[in-house]
């Protein structure tokens, strides 16, 4: 029984540590959908520069956090803070964006009948006002664009309209399309579902390469997955937080094995 | 630089022809057939701001008939107190008022009168589109809301004859004078002509300024997909609402020139049927391009016009037939299709002048490849 209780670590760290400070402070969130509590008094918290990954059977409420942490769902009652000053329950969807919270969906999510380019385009004004989106795009900002361009792989598919691309280049381009808004914290959810060992394991990779510029929190089913990558795990269960720490101990503790069957009875999609 | 020539020459081309054409008319169409065309200009106009939100932002407003009636409405205060001459205006009379009412007042200055007409539509836009848009009401509801709006504003209006004419309107604006000419004179019908030309000409700058901006990429962003663009971090809310208050006072712009040009604005130019034909109008000269609205409208209007004056009794047969066949053979309109057919044309001249064209297409191998297949559609997360 070596699982940490992380949320009391960090928080304390917080106050101290100059370097690492709190990311996300979630307190007794609890959401309920029509009776059913899809998040029950959830304690969650993460650090700054972070790559964490959130599992738990169907029904835990992982997407439900999500949704709570960028503003989708309003919980009944709990507090969610977003760095120092940031209260996430009274602050608007558009403007959680704003103070750096990224959320690439479950599906890819483009605009379809505006270019690849212009997609990015439209995802690096998001501080614009309205009167500044009649201007051009400036170098720095068009530089950076096709820096993202090329880190993605879609330079040579810039000026074609996203909405013939292949779903997995959708999907890079979702992700470049928040990346270009250099978000401190970067919501993946599930973004390795349906793809084959070999993809799962360089996208873990790339989590990782990402990890390094930005916090990233990956809600994700597959164990073997979450295995290979992650370091720190929070796994959910019925809105609840079962525990929390390192791969090695979640994968011991009972609670977790006998949660998941062994660990092994999601992976058969 | 020669490609941004062409680019230009495409763009603006057909536009500048159109424009230059229209400006030319009073050279080669009688008094009769101008101020016919007069009054299809406005419709051009309305049809112009419908597509910017239709065409471009995907929002379906079936309320814009009543936006041109207000400002029509606007405007033709004016005229009837000018042509009233110092007196309350005739049907005011009829109808048992004794003085003008305080609303009336302000209207007999024409500043006043244009401005208001502007304004007055853009706020309405402004206010329902706030709630309509704060609500995240969408696609058919949008639409049903604006038409409902549409309905009840025109039947209000016939119900309040001492303020508004009721059923038959506004009439008899014919003895107005502007600038020491008569309403009706042919020098004022010619001025109205080109003004409306300078109108339609402004008023399709601004919207084309509008969508080739990021501010007009944006538009066509929450259209294909408005959850993403808010999770980009855009207030959607602000957004519409600016829009649709502009497609609003558009509208209201076009009313003001129908009116003198036409001398009579009723309920019946203001309700839903006028809405939805300004939808056909749209339709019909292709969505998205600015362009087809004007095609549209004037296709159209002398359609009609000349089918109702050859065929008198079997013309609206015509006109549905035209509406059916032109949606089913050509859903991108008039203007839409030619724009297929030219690049289609383009593309085909372009491989004949190369080789087999070399295969661009290629990975240059992605420093990040997120390679992520067609996800299994899954119930839930």
């Amino acid at each position: 029984m070596a699982v940490q209780t992380l949320p009391s670590v960090a928080r304390s760290k917080s106050v101290t540590s100059s370097h690492v400070s709190t990311m996300i402070d979630v307190r007794e969130v609890t959401v309920s959908f029509a009776g059913f509590k899809a998040l029950d008094g959830l304690d969650f918290s993460m650090q700054q520069g972070e790559l964490r990954f959130v599992i738990g059977p169907n029904g835990a409420g992982k997407t439900t956090l999500l949704d709570v942490l960028t503003g989708k769902v309003r919980p009944m009652h709990g507090s969610v803070r977003f760095g120092k000053d940031v209260n996430v329950l009274h602050t608007p969807e558009h403007e959680l964006v704003k103070t750096g919270i990224a959320r690439k969906f479950q599906t890819a999510t483009v605009f379809n009948s505006l270019t690849v380019y212009e997609n990015l385009e439209a995802a690096i004004g998001f501080q614009d006002t309205a009167v500044q989106l009649f201007t051009r795009l400036s170098t720095a900002r068009r530089e950076r664009i096709s820096a993202m361009l090329e880190k993605i792989g879609l330079t040579h598919r810039a000026h074609v309209r996203a909405g013939i691309l292949a779903h997995g280049e959708k999907q890079w381009l979702e992700i470049g399309m928040l990346l270009v808004q250099e978000p401190k914290l970067l919501l993946l959810d599930e973004p390795v579902a349906g793809m084959t060992r070999q993809e799962r394991n360089r996208s873990g990779l790339i989590l990782q390469e990402i990890a390094k510029d930005c916090s990233v929190l990956v809600v994700e089913h597959d164990m073997e997955f979450v295995r290979n990558f992650a370091n720190t795990i929070t796994v959910l269960h019925m809105g609840k937080l079962l525990c929390q720490g390192a791969v090695q101990d979640v994968q011991n503790d009972p609670k977790v094995i006998e949660v998941y069957l062994g660990g092994h009875a999601t992976r058969s999609h | 630089m020669t490609n941004l020539v062409t680019l230009n020459l495409r763009r603006w081309g057909p536009f500048t022809l159109l424009m230059v054409a229209l400006l030319l008319a009073p050279l080669y169409l009688s008094d009769f057939r101008l101020i016919q065309l007069g009054k299809f200009l406005t419709f051009a106009i309305v049809a112009v701001g419908l597509d910017l939100i239709w065409g471009y932002g995907g929002m379906l407003s079936l309320g814009q008939g009543l936006f041109f009636g207000l400002g029509a409405y606007g405007f033709a205060m004016y005229l009837k107190l000018q042509s009233s001459g110092g007196k309350i205006p005739d049907f005011m009379f009829w109808s048992g008022l004794k003085e003008l009412p305080w609303f009336w007042a302000p209207f007999s200055s024409p500043i006043f009168a244009i401005i208001a007409s502007i304004l007055i539509p853009a706020l309405i836009a402004a206010i329902l589109g706030f709630f309509v848009f704060r609500s995240r009401i969408q696609g058919v509801y949008f639409s049903i809301i604006t038409q409902a709006l549409t309905l009840l504003v025109s039947i209000w209006f016939v119900g309040q004859q001492a303020y508004t004419g009721g059923t038959n309107g506004i009439t008899n604006l014919g003895s107005a004078q502007l600038f020491g000419k008569s309403l009706m004179s042919p020098e004022a019908q010619h001025g109205f002509y080109f003004a409306t030309v300078v109108a339609l000409i402004l008023v399709y700058i601004l919207c084309r300024i509008v969508v080739t901006s990021r501010f007009g990429r944006l538009l066509v962003a929450a259209r294909d997909n408005e959850n993403r663009l808010r999770f980009l971090g855009y207030n959607l809310v602000t957004f519409k609402v600016l829009v649709f208050a502009l497609s609003a006072a558009i509208a209201a712009l076009a009313g003001i020139l129908y009116v003198p040009q036409v001398g009579i604005i009723s309920p019946s130019s203001m309700g839903v049927v006028p809405s939805i034909e300004m939808v056909v109008w749209v339709a019909v000269g292709g969505r998205g391009t600015l362009l087809g609205a004007i095609i549209g409208a004037l296709t159209v209007s002398f359609g009609r016009s000349f089918l109702s004056e050859s065929y008198p009794n079997i013309w609206q047969y015509f006109m549905g037939a035209l509406f059916i066949g032109s949606v089913l053979l050509f859903p991108k309109g008039i203007v839409g299709s030619i724009q297929h057919l030219y690049e289609r044309w383009v593309r085909r001249s372009n491989n004949q002048e190369m080789q087999p064209s070399p295969v661009t297409t290629e990975a240059s191998s992605p420093e990040i490849i997120v390679n992520i297949q067609p996800s299994q559609a899954k119930g839930q997360s």
